[in-house]
């Protein structure tokens, strides 16, 4: 846990603070974002815990311990640092580089060649390929993968990263955001995570901090700044498409509806044509016994059709898992022009329905009540 | 590379051509008698030459990088470019008259041509250090704080090394530019290779001159070429070079 107690810098010769009183608590196992406009004062906050810069006043406590307390060199061997730079040590292997701060602890050999591979293997990179490489026959973003490594090497409880996935392509950011969160979900480290994007921050944060001019404007869950902004500010600064913002932070699974109308391979197609009718719906999800999706049925298709629904059954290409975020479903749902988006599980089984008319509700506009051309889908179950 | 390595061939095949021309001609002019006739002595200065050199450029290396190293710490910043500025100053002082004042203090003798050699050399070697610890990238150096080295630590295992190719090609100019400066020690009784080639001078005797200064000269290239092959074995091969 890190704790921030009316932290204060002011350089020498300033008349402006840097940082400006700030007080927040960073729960164990959390990322914490430091986000705000450049010159903020975000960087510097970060590089306070570390004692990288002296503090002015205030008092920060690392695990219960105020750091002002602690020989610094030792604080900062127990404390993951990743920079934006990356600044890896260009006259060394990546395996001395990762070895860094293991060396500096006093590790075995044999100690920090088993810890120099599973830390390449947990990035992603093959050790045997990359071990003995320099870091300039790195691509930027294994690079910054090492990075990373590097900063986790002596398994430190606290992690500061300061835009580590700053000077990447945008494409190969997400890949390592993505990355990044699946390790941590594994590693629990409390983190302190400095981005200037805040598409990056919303991703990344478990909790949010927004400063500007050195002090903390709104600290919350990413969810809290965009759907209560504190102020005009934190309005601007999250941006107009904040409502859009909120579909990367909830899942498809947190949306959809479950249950959905559906109908069984083996039911009569007159029947299911006749309950379609009645409940005005053009189209109808078919399952088997086992809820795997087979497909879907049209009217057009049962009419005057005799046998089960399941033989008139058209394939359904386009599903989503429940585990991806509503950003991507809408995109998909509005680039096939898709009312609704079925979701399977990794079994194959269905397990419910998105639609416009959830989404919309969730990000708080009304919309068509209807489904789109789909006809309206309920949480009714199966139609028969 | 791949063509570099014809040319350069051909450029010493040239070289020993010319060589043997120059050789084949000075023989034919009797140039080389003495040398034949006087190989111990030769010999003799010849280790009086490279003592001067070892001695002076080693004690050059070692304060110079001292110097070097101290000048790029933060609490001399107020001062660097005073220093800097004065050590050009004195870099302009030509190496004669170095020798000159340095014997007029410190008298005749072997000490005065090493002082007066270590003082002309030391400039390049300050410069080099200095200029090759602050090219290092500022982030290496906020990445080894940031990681808890001491600040010995980001010295020795960051900042240095990573300066090393800037710092070796200015020993390297300094110590080539010593096995010249080192004739003129002769002048103030410091020996070495010098007494050939000033009393050639004197005495209008090329073969006595020469018997000097072809030493001379291929001790240089010599020198030169060593550290060239010094560097290949102490930079890292992480560092890329020749920019």
């Amino acid at each position: 846990m890190i704790e921030l107690n009316h932290v204060t810098k002011i350089y020498p010769g300033a008349s402006q603070p840097a940082v400006d009183s700030v007080s927040l608590t960073v729960p164990d196992g959390e990322i914490c974002v430091f986000i705000g406009p450049s010159g903020c004062g975000k960087t510097t906050l970060m590089r306070l815990i570390n004692r990288l810069i002296p503090i002015t006043s205030g008092s920060i406590s690392v695990d219960g311990k105020d750091t002002m307390g602690l020989d610094p060199i030792e604080l900062r061997r127990h404390i993951g640092y990743a920079i934006q730079q990356v600044g890896l040590f260009p006259h060394m292997t990546v395996r001395d580089n990762i070895a860094t701060v293991p060396k500096l602890l006093g590790w075995t050999r044999t100690k920090i060649d088993a810890r120099v591979d599973e830390l390449l293997t947990l990035v992603n990179l093959e050790p045997k390929t990359f071990r003995d490489r320099y870091p300039r026959q790195l691509s930027g973003g294994q690079a910054q993968r090492i990075g990373v490594a590097r900063a986790m090497a002596a398994d430190p409880p606290i992690m500061l990263m300061d835009e580590p996935f700053g000077a990447i392509d945008p494409i190969n950011r997400e890949i390592l955001q993505d990355e990044f969160l699946r390790i941590q979900e594994k590693l629990k480290k409390t983190i302190i995570f400095v981005t200037h994007d805040i598409n990056e921050a919303i991703k990344m944060g478990q909790r949010i901090a927004l400063l500007k001019e050195g002090r903390l404007i709104q600290a919350g869950l990413p969810d809290e700044l965009l759907n209560r902004p504190a102020d005009e500010f934190v309005k601007s600064f999250v941006g107009a498409d904040r409502v859009l913002k909120r579909l990367n932070l909830l899942k498809v699974r947190d949306a959809m509806m479950t249950n959905p109308v559906h109908c069984l391979s083996d039911d009569s197609s007159e029947k299911v044509l006749e309950q379609m009718v009645k409940n005005d719906l053009a189209f109808l999800i078919v399952t088997d016994r086992g809820q795997r999706l087979l497909g879907y049925v049209n009217q057009y298709d049962l009419r005057g059709h005799k046998g089960h629904a399941g033989d008139v059954a058209r394939k359904l290409t386009l599903t989503v898992s429940p585990e991806r975020n509503l950003k991507e479903a809408l995109s998909q749902m509005l680039s096939y022009d898709l009312g609704i988006l079925v979701v399977v599980g990794e079994d194959g089984r269905i397990q419910g329905v998105l639609n416009s008319t959830t989404l919309s509700t969730l990000v708080g506009s009304t919309y068509d009540e209807r489904g789109g051309h789909w006809g309206r889908i309920t949480a009714a179950g199966r139609i028969l | 590379m791949k063509r570099e390595r014809p040319r350069g061939n051909y450029l010493t095949l040239m070289a020993v051509i010319l060589a043997f021309i120059l050789g084949v001609e000075a023989q034919r002019r009797g140039y080389l008698n003495f040398a034949r006739e006087n190989p111990g002595d030769i010999y003799r200065l010849l280790v009086q030459h490279l003592q001067l050199v070892f001695y002076s450029a080693s004690i050059a290396i070692a304060v110079g990088l001292t110097i070097g190293t101290v000048l790029t710490r933060s609490f001399m910043r107020r001062y660097r470019e005073t220093v800097l500025n004065l050590l050009g100053i004195c870099q302009t002082v030509p190496s004669l008259a170095v020798i000159a004042i340095a014997m007029s203090y410190l008298g005749i003798g072997r000490r005065t041509a090493i002082f007066a050699l270590v003082v002309y050399s030391l400039l390049p070697i300050i410069r080099s250090t200095v200029a090759g610890i602050f090219q290092v990238d500022p982030a290496l150096v906020d990445a080894g704080h940031g990681m808890g080295m001491t600040p010995r630590q980001v010295l020795f295992k960051v900042e240095i090394p990573n300066a090393m190719y800037i710092i070796l090609t200015g020993i390297r100019t300094a110590v080539v530019i010593n096995v010249g400066t080192a004739a003129m020690s002769f002048l103030v009784g410091g020996g070495g290779l010098g007494d050939l080639i000033f009393s050639g001078l004197a005495m209008v005797d090329a073969g006595l001159m020469l018997a000097g200064a072809v030493p001379t000269a291929c001790l240089a290239i010599i020198l030169n070429w060593s550290f060239e092959r010094l560097e290949k074995l102490i930079i890292s091969p992480g560092i890329p070079r020749g920019e």
